[in-house]
């Protein structure tokens, strides 16, 4: 079979292929054509696809006529929809709730549609998710595009021309997208503050080097893994909470970055006017759901706005097509893998197989029936999140109670043991001779400073700890000489043999002790 | 030499075994410590050598010589992996010492009592010390020496029930006569009898009979604990050897045998509660053997054990950023830390971060798995404890268990009927990929099953740890 790719209309510059992509779907067992100019934009010449062995076509018609699966970027207009005929396949986005016309002109054609943003969320499916793919370089670009309209750098630096205060950035909504944004922002040196409705994703964000803003909100905060990893709307305290949050906020953020979509409906506002107001002048705005009417109200799709107070808000919906190159590797690489699922056999031939949970997932028409939405997949998105529980932050009196009502604790114990002690070592005075005494004292000494020497020892050095306590403990050999030079035979063979036993003890444990710390190394 | 210059010889060597201990805390203050050591020994020898009062200097030059020799031999030859039996059987020696120093003692003071006034007064040196005494100071004495006798015939067969255990001698499986600890009590009950009698005047066939049954006990409480349960009875045998110096001290008067005895008794007392600490047991029911009764059904384990093999965990290997590695007993008796040094630099030099989890309980001794990651010459900054490292679990790509199995059961969090409940272990299933390095499907040594290895993302790396380590080292790049 063939696969063809032409060139997107409307300004697109990315491509469904690129040589490299086509490559592997040759490896596959596919032809590939491709219209003249359609890798231009994104830096691919007709001539590195003819290197790679993809026919080049002059003309959209010529694709259309032989390719048997057509791969895209962007939704097909009707015209490009006419152009196919019955039976064939075509990959792209798609955007079925959305554009449900479209999808009703298809099934009309015959023609079986995959849509690249309706494959499913599952572990397995990672490597076709170009929903994700796209929205990584988009958190990126947004970054750049920040500091490109930013005054000013994003790392703090103390030179000889005086001190840079480090910029502040808040990224709203921790999906992909958010924390390409924080993994850039941090990476450049920002001070990164980040903000998600749920909670499980507050590891992430502090696992990308952010601070996540942490709402002091009672009700259950929601758990996205209901609904394959994305957010839902939340109740009407808890924008209200958000809201002030973000208010209290806005005066001190250089960078605001607003990521947050909810599946299937316009994007919620959630940086409002008054909040740009309160904004610095030369702040940026960079709107992620734009397209969506945008997170901002003052955001203008498309547009770049400067507000009265001189805050720039940034609208564009193009980011990855900004970034052509990069963008159709990853597309056309995730349209690839979505071909290899299709291709079993690896012969050229596709195998609609509609029992599959992705390929289920991701079709939208087959055989002149529309098949959206999907039926829920088997498998299970992520698993579902325990709630985690709220660390209560105690106030500086309750924390200062404590550590009173702990320390009085202590010195009862402390002052009881030290009293039993006493008294103990009264009885023993009271009875024993002053010889005894006096080595008791020392012995009881020497366990205490034992005591509080050994509690220091490092963990990793409890073995050599083992050994030199074993050599020291050697240590009778002193009674063995003592007694050695006794009158009785008996007793100087019993000394001599315990002289032999204790010095196998010392040089050994000194030996071995010493022939351990050697290894020690750092590294 | 003058007595009192033996006495401050005697100070600065206590203050140097004090230092030696107090270096430990550290591995480079560590290197500088075993010298203070080796100096306050040398020190506390030569002195009492040259103290009034000692004879026999030839047979002593001579047993020191030999006893030097031998020390050398055994220092030079043992394996680390070795280390375990080694300790024991040190520990053993001193024992055996004590226990020929304790019947010493009592034959010196028949001999002593037996001379006239004139005869005594000739006497020095230890004869003459018992010479001076009273009555009431020589009752005392018997006490000691009694105690000394009996906590070193403790450590000396319990030490060589214990060698023969971590040597695999004997069968490292907890076994006990019938009658169980009864036995035990019974004798030192009956120990404690023969003491008072001796105390009023019975003759030495009373301190044999409580060294005979000292000798049982100190092989029948052995015997009863099980091999994982090893690390606290080094550390316990190794705090009575100290006590039975720390007696013999009191039985010659000798205040830096009192000292040292204590400092070593302590030590050994303190590294025995921190490893029950980290079994999240007593201290009691460890030497009564055996994990403590469960108290309800236990957890069923759903799922099955999945295998995988070298190319797949080399694979996750080359993909991951961070790797930590739990080393276990296994890793010790397959030998495979050398294999596990090498797969760890190769991983470094690949710009991973590889880190080691150490459990305090890993191993049979106290700190065994450091001792053989140093002489695989792994660096012991990346060698990190269980505190340090537990919340790190959580961001690491792939997990690799070598050798251990209940340090890392999820069932003593998640199950609180599991007969480890409580203990604190090494959250590796927090990792998002576990590797298993395990010889078969067997439970570890409470026998309990591990829900860790039905886990989703684990994978079990079957075979021997050695080998199986040194596939990967060739296959990861």
């Amino acid at each position: 079979m063939i696969v063809g790719v032409v060139k997107e209309k409307q300004n697109e510059a990315r491509v469904a292929m690129t040589p490299e992509s086509a490559k592997q779907l040759m490896a596959l067992g596919y032809e590939c054509i491709i219209e003249t100019g359609a890798g231009r934009l994104a830096g691919f010449s007709d001539d590195a696809y003819a290197a790679a062995g993809v026919t080049v076509a002059n003309s959209p018609s010529v694709v259309y006529d032989k390719a048997d699966v057509v791969a895209k970027v962007r939704p097909p207009e009707a015209d490009e929809l006419q152009s196919l005929n019955r039976g064939k396949t075509l990959i792209s986005f798609f955007y079925p709730a959305q554009n449900a016309g479209l999808l009703e002109e298809a099934r009309g054609r015959g023609v079986n549609v995959i849509a690249m943003d309706m494959v499913p969320r599952i572990s397995r499916a990672q490597k076709m998710d170009a929903l994700s793919s796209m929205a990584n370089i988009a958190g990126y670009r947004a970054v750049i595009e920040a500091g490109s309209n930013f005054g000013r750098f994003f790392t703090g630096q103390v030179t000889a021309a005086g001190k840079v205060p480090p910029a502040k950035v808040l990224v709203i909504g921790a999906g992909v997208a958010g924390l390409a944004a924080i993994g850039t922002a941090t990476s450049l040196g920002a001070i990164t503050y980040a903000f998600d409705v749920r909670p499980e994703v507050a590891e992430q964000i502090e696992s990308m080097g952010a601070k996540f803003v942490f709402l002091d909100f009672t009700e259950s905060q929601q758990d996205g893994a209901s609904n394959g990893g994305y957010a839902a709307p939340s109740s009407v305290e808890f924008r209200e909470k958000q809201l002030s949050k973000f208010r209290e906020m806005a005066p001190e953020i250089d960078i605001v970055i607003t990521t947050a979509l909810i599946p299937g409906r316009d994007a919620p506002k959630l940086w409002l006017a008054d909040m740009v107001a309160a904004m610095k002048p030369g702040s940026v705005i960079v709107d992620l759901a734009a397209e969506r009417g945008g997170n901002c109200d003052l955001t203008i799709p498309d547009q770049r706005i400067v507000s009265d107070n001189g805050v720039i808000v940034v609208g564009y919906t193009d980011f990855p097509s900004r970034m052509a190159a990069q963008s159709s590797t990853l597309y056309s690489t995730n349209v690839r893998h979505m071909l290899t699922d299709l291709t079993p056999l690896k012969d050229g031939k596709i195998v609609h197989n509609m029992d599959d949970d992705v390929i289920r997932g991701a079709t939208i028409t087959f055989d002149g029936a529309v098949t959206y939405p999907p039926p829920p997949p088997k498998v299970r998105a992520i698993a579902p999140q325990k709630p985690r529980e709220k660390v209560v932050e105690p106030t500086p009196e309750e924390r200062r109670a404590k550590e009173r009502a702990a320390f009085e604790a202590q010195t009862i114990v402390q002052g009881n043991l030290l009293a039993i002690g006493t008294v103990l070592l009264i009885l023993v005075g009271a009875y024993a001779p002053a010889s005894f005494m006096g080595h008791f004292v020392v012995f009881v000494l020497a366990c205490f400073i034992g005591f509080q020497v050994i509690w220091n020892v490092a963990h990793s050095l409890h073995t050599p700890l083992m050994a030199v306590t074993n050599a020291i403990s050697g240590i009778v050999i002193l009674g063995a000489v003592v007694q050695i030079g006794s009158g009785s035979w008996l007793v100087v063979t019993l000394a001599a043999l315990s002289v032999l036993v204790a010095t196998i003890n010392i040089v050994g444990g000194f030996l071995v002790t010493r022939r351990m710390l050697a290894m020690f190394q750092k590294s | 030499m003058a007595i009192g210059i033996v006495s401050a010889a005697y100070i600065s060597a206590a203050i140097l075994f004090i230092l030696s201990l107090g270096g430990l805390s550290g591995q480079e203050s560590a290197k500088r410590a075993v010298w203070y050591g080796i100096f306050g020994m040398a020190l506390a020898i030569v002195a009492t050598v040259a103290a009034p009062g000692v004879g026999n200097w030839t047979i002593i030059a001579a047993t020191i010589v030999v006893g030097s020799f031998l020390g050398t031999v055994l220092a030079r030859r043992v394996q680390m992996t070795e280390m375990p039996q080694l300790v024991a059987a040190l520990h053993s020696f001193v024992g055996l010492a004590a226990v020929f120093i304790g019947y010493n003692a009592h034959i010196e003071a028949a001999r002593v009592a037996a001379m006239d006034e004139t005869a005594r007064s000739l006497l020095n040196g230890f004869a003459g010390l018992l010479a001076h005494k009273e009555p009431l100071e020589l009752k005392i004495m018997k006490v000691e020496v009694f105690l000394g006798i009996f906590i070193g015939a403790v450590t000396f067969t319990g030490s060589v029930i214990a060698f023969g255990k971590l040597a695999g001698k004997l069968s490292g499986k907890a076994k006990k006569l019938p009658g169980g600890h009864f036995l035990n009590a019974s004798a030192a009950l009956l120990s404690l009898l023969l003491l008072f009698l001796y105390v009023h005047g019975a003759d030495v066939w009373s301190l044999a009979l409580m060294t005979c049954l000292a000798f049982f006990i100190g092989c029948h409480l052995i015997m009863g604990i099980g091999g994982a349960d090893m690390p606290v009875v080094v550390s316990m045998l190794n705090s009575y050897s100290g006590w039975a110096a720390a007696a013999i001290g009191f039985t010659l008067g000798n205040d830096l045998l009192i000292v040292t005895g204590a400092l070593v008794g302590s030590s050994g007392a303190i590294l025995s509660y921190i490893m029950c600490k980290a079994m999240n047991r007593s201290f009691v029911s460890v030497i009564l053997g055996g994990f403590g009764g469960a108290t309800g059904p236990v957890m069923e384990i759903h799922g099955e054990q999945i295998a995988i093999d070298a190319d797949g965990v080399a694979s996750a290997l080359n993909d991951a950023d961070s790797v930590v590695i739990v080393p276990g007993y296994g890793m010790a008796v397959a030998q495979a830390q050398q294999a596990v040094s090498e797969l760890t630099r190769k991983l470094r030099a690949a710009g991973k971060v590889v880190r080691f989890a150490i459990h305090p309980v890993a191993g049979r001794l106290p700190g065994h798995m450091n001792v053989l990651l140093a002489e695989a010459k792994v660096p012991y900054d990346i060698v990190l404890e269980m505190d340090e490292i537990n919340d790190d679990f959580a961001t690491t790509d792939v997990v690799i268990v070598i050798g251990s199995n209940d340090i890392v059961n999820p069932a003593a969090q998640e199950d609180p009927n599991s007969p480890i409940a409580g203990m604190p272990v090494l959250e590796v299933w927090k990792a998002k990929q576990v590797f298993v390095s395990k010889r078969g499907q067997g439970t570890g040594y409470s026998g309990i099953e591990n829900p860790l290895f039905f886990k989703d993302n684990t994978r079990m790396f079957y075979g021997d740890a050695k080998t199986s380590v040194g596939q990967l080292v060739h296959l990861v790049s």
